[in-house]
């Protein structure tokens, strides 16, 4: 009986780690994450425009079908990245993710407070490295740190009805993301 | 054994979309957290597995519901009916999804609503009817399908991970009218 009793308990036990094991490599292992998908279509350092989700084929699950969106894939082992948005009539959002799709920064056009959302992308170790004179007469940069090299940047624009569509996609079409010039 | 019960629980806890730190009000959770630095390997792992890019916590804030208020799953061929006000955000949008979170097919080609575009009453409060039916007012259809999701996304909102469900966070009821 105890022993049947200890064998039950291993086994909970052992199922425990087992499944926190599986939890945390997951992410890791994942074939058909977002980021994933999106390597499928989207080059590097660029920015593409994602068709709008329909009842036939959608680019990523759970897309909210009253924004034009388009995705930026960035990889920041050549250097730090430039971002600009131009902002659209209603919302516009600018989304930071990691490799793993976790979002780590997220900024709106109400945010940035002009018409046009720019920013510079970079590593703990690219701002590190930044001349700090550089630091002080740009005061009005806005520079986001990526905990990872390689990542997305998911630019949205909301068109409030559907009317306005045709001009949150040309808003997101004129989006550019670009490796930022060497510094001198 | 060990195989079964870890393998059964990561199963579990993926398909029901766990995660720690839910905010639930009425029919409608949301996990705010998720849309940060700070997403649980759960949130984590969930998000690979569907693929979606999570709403980023500066964004905004994206609530589910997949049962009506008395927590009765939602089913596509009845009349539910979705009435109430929703928290100060900027703009919202409500969408309704299959349970794989793709859009659903119907006659109108609407698949769901934002802020701008609904019909209220004059105090501001809104109702909006999904059913398969044609119906007047704000009619979301369901195509027929058995089950569905529906996701309330609040853009520019306070509301956060900080918030906890009271009066300033009023989400609209949902409840079944009829059902055939």
């Amino acid at each position: 009986m105890i022993r049947w009793l200890l064998l039950a308990l291993g086994g909970a036990v052992l199922g425990g780690i087992v499944h926190l094991a599986t939890i945390i490599i997951l992410p890791r292992t994942a074939t058909q994450d977002a980021y994933s998908r999106l390597q499928r279509v989207a080059p590097v350092d660029a920015v593409t425009a994602l068709p709008a989700p329909t009842p036939q084929s959608t680019p990523m699950p759970f897309m909210d079908p009253a924004f034009a969106s388009a995705v930026c894939r960035y990889d920041l082992s050549q250097g730090p990245l430039k971002l600009s948005v131009p902002v659209s009539l209603a919302y516009t959002s600018v989304s930071f993710y990691t490799r793993y799709d976790v979002a780590y920064y997220a900024i709106n056009d109400r945010a940035a407070g002009r018409r046009v959302i720019e920013l510079e992308l970079m590593t703990t170790d690219q701002h590190n490295q930044m001349p700090e004179d550089e630091d002080i007469t740009a005061a009005d940069r806005l520079i986001v740190e990526s905990p990872t090299l390689t990542g997305l940047i998911a630019i949205r624009a909301l068109a409030p009805e559907p009317g306005l569509m045709p001009m949150a996609r040309s808003a997101i079409a004129a989006a550019k993301c670009t490796q930022a010039e060497e510094p001198k | 054994m060990a195989a079964v019960v870890g393998l059964g629980a990561t199963y579990l806890a993926l398909t029901r979309g766990a995660a720690f730190g839910p905010l639930t009000i009425g029919s409608w959770t949301a996990w705010p957290k998720t849309g940060t630095v700070d997403a649980d390997p759960y949130a984590q792992s969930s998000i690979a597995r569907v693929g979606r890019l999570p709403t980023a916590l500066g964004d905004g804030v994206a609530f589910t519901a997949s049962a009506d208020d008395n927590g009765r799953p939602l089913d596509g061929r009845c009349d539910v009916v979705l009435a109430g006000v929703t928290p100060a955000a900027r703009f919202w949008t409500l969408t309704l999804y299959n349970p794989d979170g793709e859009l659903v097919a119907n006659s109108t080609n609407r698949f769901g609503f934002t802020s701008q575009e609904i019909v209220r009453h004059a105090d501001g409060s809104f109702e909006i009817v999904v059913t398969p039916r044609a119906n007047p007012g704000n009619w979301l259809p369901t195509g027929g399908i058995e089950r569905y999701i529906l996701v309330l996304r609040l853009y520019d909102t306070a509301v956060g991970v900080s918030t906890k469900a009271g009066r300033e966070v009023p989400m609209p009821g949902v409840t079944v009218r009829s059902c055939p």
